[in-house]
């Protein structure tokens, strides 16, 4: 084990390449750090490699060139079990067992990791709590809720074992915009309270610039360029000014129609 | 009327041979079970495996029945008794829609659930135990269904190697041309084959994940 220097970065990816076995490229050349208690938003179009990014942290994949650190330790050389279950984990699509409860859902690596029934028990009332959920919803099976209802789940199932490191890819995707705007704000507020450091996954700017400490621009397996919120909306790069420019016109179309 | 009669008169004999028929039928089932299963949950693993296991199970269940207890017969201590015989045999045959169902049931489980789980830190034994296989039960359970049904109808011709079951019935009977001793041994195998059919089909249904 090699000693944590205390203000190094929390995720470490230093000139990591990942190609698939037929010797496509998927990342190239990608380096970036992540700070402790930091939100560092992966931001890109779809298919430019931000999932990919994200599985490289917990080892769902491994690199096939450079390295990956987590809190400074090789995650190629770490027990992989240990370091996923150190890290929480919301995937693209939910993924909630279908043949469990909300609560064993959530009490899942509790469970696995021998805490007592009881303690299982309060953590996921807990949780339900803190990603606003009525208690009564612990006996349904994932079926029986919206899909908001089963993004909190989600959320709640990757805090479980309050792990420091928190991957959530597109984690508010699939519900309208309104769900989305509130599952947001509750985001930050619970940012401010446990502090962890998250890897947050997006394509939608607006998310990125409000949930970010920072922007991580992605596109075509690279990694274009690295951003606070505010440089960002003033960046000279053609890529983010694209961005802007969009996500921008977007915006100010929607409110001249009225007027017009 | 005569069947009625004949079935009243014989009772204890059709009771004895049903049992034994159960007997081969369940054994040889439990037996798939405890290798089928395994041997699917490898296939779905680790593809190389996939093309020899489920290419083995095919190519037996393209043997004649008879000619598979022949070919059974030098085994040693397999060979030296007819009911060891016919279970292997029925074991061998039933094989084939375990696997493939297990296989097809893990295959089918979605990938994101997968994912999930091993994203969360389950090793492969909890992922297969505590995700796989509860998901894929019940497509699991319709390959039992189909061996059971298929085993009951192939135990019959264990008979002709002396194993017993309903079979003994069906081969006096058509020694002696005699009709009653032929449905003896019909009727209560199809009442076997139906009754597994419909019982396995309920606990599928039960068990079908939401
Ligand atoms: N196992 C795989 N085999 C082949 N191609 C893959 C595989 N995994 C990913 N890809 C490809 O790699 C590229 C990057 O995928 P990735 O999932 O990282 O994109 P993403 O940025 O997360 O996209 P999205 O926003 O749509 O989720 C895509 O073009 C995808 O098709
Ligand atoms: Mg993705």
């Amino acid at each position: 084990m090699e000693t944590i220097p205390a203000n190094g970065p929390v995720i470490d990816f230093r000139d990591v390449v990942y190609t698939l076995p037929n010797g496509q490229p998927l990342l190239q050349n990608l380096n970036l750090q992540v700070q402790g208690g930091e939100t560092l938003v992966l931001l890109g179009r779809s298919g430019s490699g931000k999932t990919t990014t994200l599985k490289l942290i917990n080892r769902l994949l491994t690199p096939s060139g450079g390295e990956v650190r987590v809190n400074g330790a090789l995650t190629a050389e770490n027990d992989v079990i240990r370091l996923r279950r150190s890290i929480g984990y919301v995937i693209q699509d939910v993924g909630l067992f279908p043949h469990f409860t909300v609560e064993r859902n959530i009490g899942l690596v509790p469970r696995i990791e021998g805490w007592p029934a009881e303690r299982i028990q309060l953590r996921v009332e807990e949780l339900l709590q803190l990603v606003r959920l009525d208690s009564q919803i612990a006996s349904r099976y994932p079926h029986q809720l919206s899909g908001g209802q089963r993004q909190r789940v989600g959320v709640a199932r990757a805090l479980a074992a309050d792990p420091a490191i928190l991957l959530m890819d597109e984690p508010f995707g699939a519900v309208d915009a309104i769900t989305r705007d509130q599952l947001q704000r509750e985001f930050l507020s619970l940012q401010q309270r446990l502090n962890k450091t998250v890897v947050f996954v997006t394509h939608d700017l607006r998310e990125a610039l409000r949930l970010g400490s920072r922007i991580a621009l992605m596109e075509a397996g690279r990694l274009v360029t690295v951003l606070s919120p505010q440089d960002f909306l003033r960046s000279s790069d053609p890529l983010a000014a694209a961005y802007v420019q969009a996500f921008g016109e977007g915006l100010d179309s929607a409110a001249n129609r009225g007027t017009s | 009327m005569n069947v009625f009669y004949f079935f009243l008169q014989h009772h204890e004999e059709i009771l004895d041979l049903t049992l034994e028929h159960l007997w081969l039928v369940g054994i040889s089932t439990l037996l798939a079970v405890l290798i089928g299963i395994p041997l699917g949950i490898v296939s779905a693993h680790w593809p190389v495996w996939n093309k020899p296991i489920l290419g083995t199970a095919n190519i037996i269940q393209t043997v004649p029945s008879l000619a598979l207890f022949g070919f059974l017969l030098p085994v040693p201590w397999i060979g030296a008794r007819a009911d060891r015989l016919a279970i292997l045999a029925l074991t061998l045959y039933a094989l084939l829609p375990v696997i493939r169902n297990t296989y097809t049931g893990i295959r089918g489980v979605d990938p994101s659930v997968v994912e999930a789980g091993r994203g969360m830190g389950l090793t492969d034994r909890q992922l297969v135990f505590q995700v796989e296989l509860p998901l894929a039960v019940s497509v699991i359970l319709s390959g039992v269904r189909v061996a059971v049904v298929v085993s009951v109808g192939l135990a019959t011709i264990a008979a002709a190697i002396g194993a017993g079951g309903l079979g003994e019935f069906i081969f006096r009977g058509l020694a002696m041309v005699n009709n009653e001793l032929i449905l003896a041994g019909a009727i209560p195998a199809a009442i076997l084959a139906l009754s597994a059919d419909f019982g396995l089909g309920w606990l599928e249904r039960r068990l079908r994940p939401r």
